[in-house]
């Protein structure tokens, strides 16, 4: 046996002492340091929605966990998409982050270089923290969110859906299946239709500009699926084109309530709502009123299922998304990093699943089934969604007149709901807007 | 010193003491004139550079001239909405003139109330324009809103109101003389406020009816405080954009886009910069010949 010496007893005895403050040290200098950027402030600007609001109740969690103050505006969707546009022209934006709607500013915002590549920023060990997992974004957002030169100017942060919502109530009135094809969906929704009661079968948006997402979700069941072709050249008027349109025309003239014409998603949402309309195509991301029942006289009631299929060989649902972005001109581009990591970081996308405040671009909320079953949001729900990621393809194409597009293409379906000649008018449209795309192609 | 040279000198001297007085105040105006240039002929004359770009945010800036202008004048969608705010303009000055007139004319006459009356009479006045329209979207709804409730209680069909092409505009004209017919009886009642008693006295003794004297002592004493509202409501209802943003945003499809939206449109959806400065130069041109042809006729009235 090894007889202890006094000195050695000592010797043991001041290094138990000293260890914990060894290990502290050793921990700071392997964990990633949040407060690097402490005493900093940053100016952030999102879209007014669940996520938003979100982010403006937590944000008193962002600035303790960093030290960084933080200014968050949030702005009404249109309202913002101008402003943000405005103010990059400007070259001197107010915001240090802000997000971007994919389906309408990416090419824009990726043409003139606004935003800075995150890519960078990623490989940058001391300012991204080891559990931002990159790798637990779904590799359809991160296509959607990637530039045609490769760039990645925005970091993915949620994805919307067009999905079927029904009232399961009205169709089991009628002993009628959830639909599974346009053809099934027509025909359902004349059979539920009860005007006597001012109830109809089905409800979608009509006001220009915003009906044309429900004009291409149509178009992406047929051969054809998209609005321009591979050389970029539009195509809005060809068969398939033309049969989505006299699909949306007959859906919006034959069985949706009267006034369809001006309806965009909150007068679709109000009626559905109401228990007036029993079936409505649009995005997921509108879901969380609906079971809402302080206001909703649906709750508990709505159905979720997959967009039906169309005449086509694939079967899809339109995809729209959005993502934060940092300018490129801000002097913050750090602390602005760090914003992000923590607004779009596992814990506050999880919060978005679970609450029904938008769809999560990271895949990891998906598999947390704890999590899940605690929402008050039906499995039906979850399982739509998850089967909407796997068929999901763009809505819009990605051109920078987007919003001119919308607005001219929008125009001639709302004239078909007055009685217009659906041909017609997707032929006198797109001889409108091709010159747009191709001047603008060829700025590009 | 001959007497004409005196003469001079004392001009001269006179000349002088403006020129120092002018000199010695010019500074007074110098912080007027720096906000003029900057807040009204800088923008004017850039709007006007501009205008001569094909600009779209983002993307190049190319010199083209007069190119905007004279895709303008072949654009179809410009002529229908400058006809369209012909339209909307017309019914939402005539409406509000009319029945602010007969309201002056009834709240004028002594009745119990009337101070109440009058009050809620201008409410609607009070009342922010978005939030106004934000309600009449709601009561606008054909499946859920209380006005097509209201018209179904008293057994007439129900309306599309802002929901179909045919309607819009008669439709967004209500809710303008909803809002704006108060400030015109207000207007009007000042004028009635302030007209002098003997001519009526006169015109009893001599017989004249009630029609009469408002059609050749009312009318004609009221006339400039009419012109005055005429212009008011004139140069609002030209500049509306508020109220049919929120309630249609030019819909359904264009039916309710006036030159207003068509602007906002070209200028902060499209980003087409160049184009929606040359509307901005054509409309500024139009409202200027108008507030010329109104001011006329101010000075005309006034002179008889």
């Amino acid at each position: 046996m090894v007889g202890i010496t006094r000195r050695a007893a000592f010797q043991g005895g001041a290094a138990l002492l000293v260890a914990p403050s060894l290990i502290d040290r050793a921990n700071a200098q392997s964990a990633f340091d949040w407060r690097r950027f402490r005493g900093e402030r940053i100016e952030v600007s999102v879209q007014l929605s669940p996520r938003g609001t979100m982010l403006q109740q937590n944000n008193k969690e962002f600035e303790e966990l960093t030290g960084i103050r933080c200014g968050l505006e949030v702005v009404p969707e249109q309202q913002h998409r101008q402003k943000i546009i405005v103010e990059y022209a400007s070259g001197r934006p107010s915001f240090d982050v802000t997000e971007i709607s994919l389906h309408v500013n990416k090419r824009q915002v990726g043409k003139a270089r606004w935003n800075t590549d995150i890519r960078f920023l990623l490989a940058d060990s001391t300012l991204t923290a080891p559990d931002f997992d990159f790798a637990d974004y779904g590799e359809g957002m991160m296509t959607y969110a990637t530039q045609s030169d490769g760039r990645l100017d925005t970091c993915p942060a949620g994805a919307d859906y067009f999905i079927l919502y029904y009232n399961k109530e009205l169709l089991a009135a009628k002993n009628i299946d959830v639909p599974t094809t346009w053809d099934e969906m027509y025909e359902a929704s004349k059979r539920l239709a009860d005007p006597t009661k001012q109830v109809y079968g089905h409800v979608g948006r009509g006001v220009k500009n915003a009906n044309v997402v429900l004009w291409s979700s149509y178009l992406l069941g047929t051969g054809q699926r998209d609005m321009i072709d591979a050389n970029r050249q539009l195509i809005t008027d060809t068969p398939d084109a033309i049969w989505a349109g006299e699909n949306y025309k007959k859906f919006l003239r034959d069985v949706s309530p009267p006034g369809s014409i001006g309806f965009n998603w909150n007068e679709c949402q109000t009626t559905f709502m109401q228990g007036r309309a029993a079936m409505w195509v649009d995005g997921i991301g509108f879901a969380a009123p609906l079971e809402d029942r302080t206001r909703s006289r649906i709750a508990g009631k709505v159905g979720y299922a997959v967009v039906p299929r169309g005449p086509g060989p694939q079967h899809h649902c339109a995809l729209f998304g959005a993502g934060y972005g940092i300018p490129e001109a801000s002097r913050k581009k750090g602390p602005a990093w760090l914003y992000i990591q923590w607004a779009l970081g596992k814990a506050n996308q999880l919060k978005w699943l679970v609450s029904g405040a938008g769809v999560p671009a990271r895949s990891s909320p998906f598999r947390n089934e704890e999590a899940i079953g605690r929402s008050h949001f039906p499995r039906d729900f979850f399982q739509t969604l998850e089967a909407s990621a796997k068929i999901a393809r763009a809505g819009l194409p990605e051109i920078v007149p987007v919003t001119q597009f919308r607005d001219v293409i929008g125009s001639a379906l709302t004239n078909s709901i007055s009685g217009a000649d659906v041909a017609t008018e997707l032929k006198k449209a797109t001889a409108e807007f091709r010159p747009i795309l191709e001047q603008s192609e060829r700025e590009t | 010193m001959s007497q004409a040279t005196a003469a001079s000198v004392a001009v001269r001297a006179v000349a002088n003491r403006r020129r120092n007085y002018a000199r010695r105040y010019v500074w007074f105006v110098i912080p007027a004139a720096v906000v003029i240039i900057a807040v009204i002929l800088f923008p004017w004359i850039f709007t006007i550079y501009v205008s001569a770009f094909d600009w779209r945010l983002g993307g190049e800036r190319r010199w083209v001239g007069f190119a905007n202008y004279k895709q303008l004048f072949t654009d179809a969608r410009f002529g229908w909405a400058v006809l369209r705010t012909i339209f909307y303009t017309a019914l939402a000055v005539m409406l509000p003139m009319l029945l602010g007139l007969i309201a002056a004319l009834s709240f004028n006459r002594k009745f119990p109330l009337r101070g109440l009356a009058r009050t809620i009479f201008i409410l609607p006045m009070m009342a922010t324009p978005v939030a106004v329209a934000l309600v009449w979207t709601m009561m606008f709804h054909p499946q859920l809103g209380v006005l097509n409730w209201l018209l179904v209680q008293f057994g007439l069909p129900p309306s599309l109101w802002v929901y179909s092409a045919d309607t819009v505009i008669p439709t967004l004209v209500l809710v303008e003389v909803w809002h704006w017919t108060p400030l015109v009886m207000l207007l009007i009642l000042g004028g009635l406020a302030s007209l002098p008693v003997d001519p009526y006295e006169a015109a009893k003794i001599d017989g004249a009816s009630p029609w009469q004297a408002f059609r050749y002592i009312t009318l004609p004493l009221l006339a400039p405080f009419i012109v005055v509202a005429l212009i008011i409501r004139t140069i609002d209802a030209l500049k509306a954009f508020d109220t049919i943003y929120v309630i249609t945003q030019g819909g359904p499809g264009q039916a309710s886009e006036t030159i207003n939206i068509f602007l906002y449109l070209q200028a902060f959806a499209f980003y087409n910069v160049g184009y929606a400065s040359a509307v901005v130069v054509v409309f500024f041109i139009l409202i200027m010949g108008l507030a010329a042809l109104l001011l006329w006729t101010r000075e005309r009235v006034r002179m008889t």
